[in-house]
């Protein structure tokens, strides 16, 4: 590509949805990454036939053989589409992990997708992405789909060993750097350098972050600080995936006017007198500009 | 649909009430606040297939709704407690109606307020709407100016309502949305049909709860909340078959409804029509499934007319 080409978010206007559809996929494989039982899996899926998604996008995923003892499917960043395979990462937390982890190849699923919107793609500008533990997920896909991947520099901070993460598939595709944090005072090395990484990206690039909740709080604050460009994927509890549960709402700064529709004026900063207003991490996120999501 | 011989499945069903009806192409609707405003779901099925939609409650303004967590997850059950996070009645009439295929689809809204006069001010906005097909009143939800207490748990508030919301919109069918969480449903069921409602429609939630030992929290922010799901199936049909028993006027079944099989126990125990709720959460096409599977499982237990099906089921004999 020789254009330089910006692709804003992706979002539509929260009145007409988006371009979903339900699948009924096969299990390809499944593996387990690391050893020790950190319940970390790479489950593979036949593909779905979607075009391929902006990156950043998420799905919603059941096992066929689900009973009723829960109900609900779970959601998850694409960690990787292409035609061979659909891939998501995930970690054992609870009955629906578990029995996901306990797939067998051609095992039937249904899958959801692809929902939300996508995160901000420019081949021209750098991107500073970063990424807490599972956060690492959607980089993934964002490292493959980038037209321009030698302008992303990946810091990603880590608790379990590194192979525990699927990071194989994007080695040597842009600038990666890792960080193990065993103690409290690796925590405090990461969180300096994340506050450095950011100073230097905030005049012309772009922060991306995936993680837990107190870093994407550090990384929002850091963002106001230097008066960043930042997004923010949120992983919020869904039932449906689809804007109907309205299990997944989370705080956003918006115009009074923009409450009925307001994903699109989600996707640029917000203006003096703009209010909290809950909206839907599904049909509005999962990725937030810092300067608008309140967490 | 392959409906291969079964085309002559009578689907139809009409809900006659004592001052107006409503007639469905097939008795399977949605329930309110688990379809949105009907449009969240055209990727999975086609809208026009269904029986008619229960948009999401709608208040006179918007409202934000509660704190997070809302929802949590119950063994074959969901709790939930959203707060009646809408757009308001407004924005629905003018962004999102207009989106609908009213011409083929029964589209029917469901109402909350806070208070009688607010209820009636909300059902005015409706009369003469072209497009709306009915009103659900949602009695479930406190009067603040009685103490909190719900309209659904006392016979003359939710006679107030009935008659405040018949007054204003008297063009519409109107369904009663009655709430699980009383002595005896009979008495609540007589008080709004002797006030004005055509329809009545059994069961919103269950009031429950649900803790975490780990965190010694509750798992609902309200603490509280409302429950769903096949957990509360068989309160749901026991509520249908003494509702439908106690009062002349079709009831429609809602609560834990997810396969065709489930539509045709509560037209047994005498629903006129049935709600799809907490299964479109666990899946987006459900409720386009089970319209589907219909015909097929119709004929499997022999049930050609849902009409004549309805509120056939035996009784034990016994000395």
């Amino acid at each position: 590509m020789t254009m330089c080409g910006a692709s804003p978010a992706q979002t539509d206007t929260g009145l007409v949805p988006s371009d979903g559809a339900l699948v009924r996929l096969k299990v390809l494989d499944i593996a387990e990454l690391g050893r020790g039982g950190p319940d970390l899996f790479v489950l593979r899926l036949s593909p779905p036939g979607w075009e391929t998604p902006l990156p950043g996008r998420f799905l919603m995923l059941r096992a066929a053989a689900t009973g009723r003892e829960y109900l609900c499917a779970r959601p998850f960043s694409i960690c990787r589409i292409n035609d061979e395979a659909l891939v998501v990462f995930f970690q054992v937390r609870g009955k629906a992990t578990r029995d996901f982890a306990a797939l067998k190849p051609g095992d039937p699923v249904d899958v959801w997708g692809p929902l939300g919107n996508s995160l901000p793609v420019d081949s021209c500008r750098p991107v500073l992405a970063l990424a807490g533990g599972m956060g690492i997920a959607p980089f993934v896909n964002y490292v493959d789909q980038h037209p321009a991947p030698g302008n992303i520099s990946l810091e990603f901070g880590h608790r379990l060993p590194l192979e525990c993460y699927p990071l194989r598939y994007i080695e040597g595709k842009c600038r990666i750097r890792t960080h193990h944090e065993k103690n409290d005072g690796d925590r405090a090395v990461f969180s300096a350098l994340v506050e450095e990484r950011i100073r230097e990206f905030a005049l012309s690039g772009i922060i991306l972050a995936c993680g837990p909740g107190a870093f994407l709080r550090l990384v929002r604050e850091l963002a106001l600080k230097y008066r960043a460009e930042a997004w923010l994927s949120l992983e919020t509890r869904m039932a449906c995936g689809i804007g109907a549960c309205l299990g997944c709402a989370v705080k956003a700064l918006l115009p009074a006017e923009a409450f009925a529709a307001p994903a699109q004026v989600l996707a640029a900063p917000p203006s003096r007198g703009d209010r909290e207003h809950f909206v839907q991490t599904c049909l509005c996120g999962p990725n937030f500009r810092a300067d608008r999501v309140l967490l | 649909m392959s409906a291969g011989g079964r085309e002559n499945a009578k689907l139809g069903v009409c809900l006659k009430g004592a001052r107006a009806s409503l007639a469905l192409n097939n008795p399977v609707l949605t329930a309110s606040g688990t379809f949105g405003y009907g449009l969240e779901f055209s990727p999975y099925g086609d809208l026009r297939k269904l029986g008619g939609i229960v948009v999401k409650g709608l208040s006179l303004e918007p409202r934000e709704g509660n704190p997070m967590p809302r929802i949590a997850e119950t063994p074959c059950g969901l709790l939930n407690s959203v707060g009646l996070q809408n757009c308001g009645a407004e924005i629905f009439l003018r962004d999102k109606l207009p989106l609908l295929p009213v011409e083929v689809l029964p589209v029917i809204v469901n109402l909350y307020a806070a208070a009688t006069d607010e209820f009636a001010v909300l059902a005015g906005l409706f009369s003469g709407e072209h497009g709306i097909a009915a009103l659900e009143v949602n009695i479930s939800c406190p009067n603040v100016r009685e103490g909190g207490l719900l309209f659904g748990q006392d016979p003359r508030m939710a006679a107030e309502v009935t008659a405040a919301v018949r007054a204003r919109c008297p063009d519409k069918p109107l369904i009663v949305k009655l709430t699980p969480n009383v002595t005896d449903i009979a008495v609540i069921a007589k008080a709004c049909v002797e006030a004005g409602a055509d329809i009545l429609s059994c069961i919103n939630t269950l009031s429950g709860m649900a803790v975490d030992l780990n965190t010694r929290s509750p798992l609902l922010a309200t603490v509280t909340g409302g429950l769903s799901g096949p957990a509360i199936k068989p309160v749901a049909l026991r509520s249908v078959w003494q509702a439908s028993r106690a009062v002349s006027v079709p009831v429609i079944g809602v609560g834990g409804i997810g396969s065709a099989e489930d539509v045709l126990e509560f037209i047994l125990a005498g629903a006129g029509a049935v709600q799809v709720g907490t299964a479109s959460f666990s899946r987006p096409d459900a409720v386009f499934r089970i319209v589907e599977d219909l015909p097929a499982v119709m004929e499997k237990y022999g049930v050609d007319d849902l009409e004549a099906f309805r509120g056939s089921l035996l009784t034990w004999q016994t000395d």
